[in-house]
């Protein structure tokens, strides 16, 4: 008893931690309110996601540290969660992404002439971003639109009973 | 798109197609926060329970469980917070009749939750929406805060001691979360998986507290079943599925949209064919999925001359299953080897990847598919396809990995002649 099987040693570099995201006073608010609905805060987590992404684009690790310290979890526990989950962004995406439902009801109604058309329009493949960081282009499951399909959702708004014509009004009128 | 009833008069889309129809004076002014009313002046929270119990309503999210059963097992006389959980997490392929519900009269969700908060004793709610709904977030919470302001949530609602909040919550993108123990997992601020059931949501759910998980159809449903008393709500469906039932239609038909039809609609042929307008185009029907991409596929004689009512006793006779009741139609340039290789995708990125059978399963069915499709199809292929089912369907941790089995089984076996295409060697040539 007592003997030390395994020592853990300290990393032999210094392990960085970056500086936690800062957010004006209006959003800290916006957070607050979100925070009052539970009666455990980790349960405000993917709201607060979310108030991160838009704030900064995606969640990154600063923004990560940042809802570490507001919700009292590690680090680990927030990119547990933030990997689980299709909408929440760890990478940087376009200031618009072109989200094309691809599923049953989009793909019989011609998804894939939509996805087709954006990826020809923008230059990209499915996956990528433009070079000038504008438009990002994924295709994703059923969004709920089967009745209005295809569709794709711009941001979050919902582009629905889609034609190309319809796809140039969309994306040439984007400031 | 069409939104409306069929066969019976409307009663959960009364209000969809009225000017302002999301504002809390038009509803007021046609019926609503009425049964609340109703609730609060004369009825005890065990009449309430009994009302939903005679109605014979059972879930709409796609499970079909009697929904004054459900609410029967939250116990009375635990000192534990209860909380009503509304599942708006929509995400079954072919399913938007919730998004219409929510978007056109938000306050019959809210009169709705708080019926049944008052039932069970709760307290703190929560709309659970999926994250791409963020829209319907906004509506409900301009909702809410219109009843707020007049009195119907908070404290002493319409003057009576029931105290009572709902509040708006939202997912980000996993369908497993419309699973209600990983909707309670998601709403925790976890990971969505789902959880061992034993015990239920009804004992431990929500902060292991006792939770009741509805539908927002399930829901919106409570309000008329208390204004009309619940043998006359069930009078207006079969004995055993009471009430209307609300179908969304996509696909190949004329007329896709959200229809409301009383419970043991005559018959399917009927609805696809001159309710919905018939097959787009002029062409032939090849196939339907009637419950959400989860459930059988159909073939067109099937439903052809077969009476199939639409109820969950007669879809189950008919060879499917009611689900989220969205039906997916075909026409017949469809190749049923695609379509099915189009879902078994979704459930291959859907798997929360939890458990083996499920997480391994969905992904060798994919790989499997694209090796067909790409000109490598083997004859014993369909037989692999079903053994990988069979090792998948009952053996996965929740029910996603039946529904990733059941679109396959049925398909191969309904429609060998799409497959075999694929498998001699006469599908789409190598790349």
């Amino acid at each position: 008893m007592g003997e030390v099987l395994v020592k853990i040693q300290p990393p032999d570099h210094p392990v960085h931690m970056p500086e936690p995201a800062a957010f004006s006073a209006e959003v800290e608010s916006e957070i607050d309110r979100h925070l009052a609905k539970y009666p455990v805060k980790r349960s405000a987590i993917l709201p607060l996601m979310f108030i991160v992404q838009r704030e900064r684009g995606y969640l990154d690790p600063p923004g990560v540290q940042y809802l570490a310290n507001r919700l009292q979890l590690r680090v680990t526990d927030i990119w547990e969660v933030a990997t689980f989950y299709s909408m929440i962004q760890t990478k940087p995406v376009g200031k618009y992404h072109i989200q094309v439902c691809k599923t049953l009801s989009c793909k019989l109604l011609g998804a894939d002439k939509i996805t087709k058309y954006c990826s020809d329009k923008l230059g990209i493949k499915v996956g990528e971003t433009t070079g000038d960081g504008r438009f990002s282009l994924s295709e994703v499951e059923c969004l709920g639109s089967c009745g209005t399909a295809p569709m794709f959702q711009l941001n979050f708004d919902y582009h629905e009973n889609l034609t190309t014509e319809k796809v140039d009004r969309a994306l040439d009128s984007l400031p | 798109m069409f939104i409306g009833a069929i066969g019976c008069e409307p009663l959960q889309l009364r209000r969809v197609n009225l000017e302002h129809s999301r504002s809390l004076d038009v509803y007021r002014r046609n019926g609503g926060y009425e049964a609340i009313k109703k609730v609060l002046d004369s009825m005890s929270p065990d009449d309430v329970i009994n009302e939903v119990k005679k109605s014979a309503l059972r879930g709409r999210g796609g499970a079909g469980f009697p929904t004054g059963m459900k609410w029967s097992f939250v116990p009375k006389d635990s000192p534990k917070e209860k909380y009503v959980v509304c599942n708006a997490d929509e995400s079954e392929p072919g399913t938007f009749k919730d998004r219409y519900l929510m978007e056109r009269d938000p306050h019959m969700l809210i009169e709705g939750m708080l019926i049944a908060a008052y039932a069970l004793g709760a307290k703190r709610n929560y709309i659970y929406t999926r994250g791409e709904y963020k829209y319907l977030i906004d509506i409900m919470d301009v909702a809410l805060d219109e009843a707020r302001a007049a009195g119907l949530l908070g404290e002493k609602i319409l003057g009576s001691n029931f105290a009572c909040e709902i509040y708006t919550h939202t997912g980000a993108g996993a369908y497993i979360c419309g699973e209600e123990t990983a909707l309670l997992s998601s709403l925790e601020g976890f990971r969505g998986h789902p959880r061992m059931k034993p015990p239920f949501p009804a004992i431990s759910g929500l902060y292991a507290s006792p939770t009741v998980v509805n539908n927002v159809e399930t829901l919106t449903a409570v309000p008329d079943i208390i204004k009309m008393g619940g043998e006359a709500y069930q009078k207006l469906g079969t004995e055993k599925s009471g009430g209307t039932k609300l179908w969304s239609v996509s696909g190949h038909v004329n007329r896709p949209g959200v229809y409301e039809l009383p419970m043991g609609y005559d018959d399917m042929e009927k609805f696809i064919m001159e309710d919905c307008g018939g097959i787009a185009n002029g062409k032939q029907l090849k196939a339907v999925i009637p419950g959400g991409s989860s459930v059988y596929i159909m073939r067109a004689d099937q439903i052809i001359g077969k009476d199939v009512r639409m109820d969950y006793e007669g879809l189950v006779t008919g060879g499917s299953m009611v689900g989220s009741g969205g039906f997916i139609v075909m026409d017949e340039t469809v190749d049923v080897f695609e379509s099915t290789k189009n879902l078994t995708e979704f459930y291959k990125h859907e798997s929360c990847g939890w458990c083996t059978p499920c997480r391994e399963g969905t992904d060798w069915l994919v790989k499997i598919f694209k090796r067909i499709e790409g000109g490598g199809g083997r004859p014993e292929d369909a037989q692999l396809l079903l053994d990988l089912c069979d090792n998948i369907e009952g053996k996965s941790f929740c029910p996603l990995g039946d529904a990733a089995a059941w679109p396959i089984q049925s398909a191969v076996k309904r429609f060998p002649e799409d497959f075999e295409k694929h498998l001699s060697g006469n599908g789409r040539p190598q790349n």
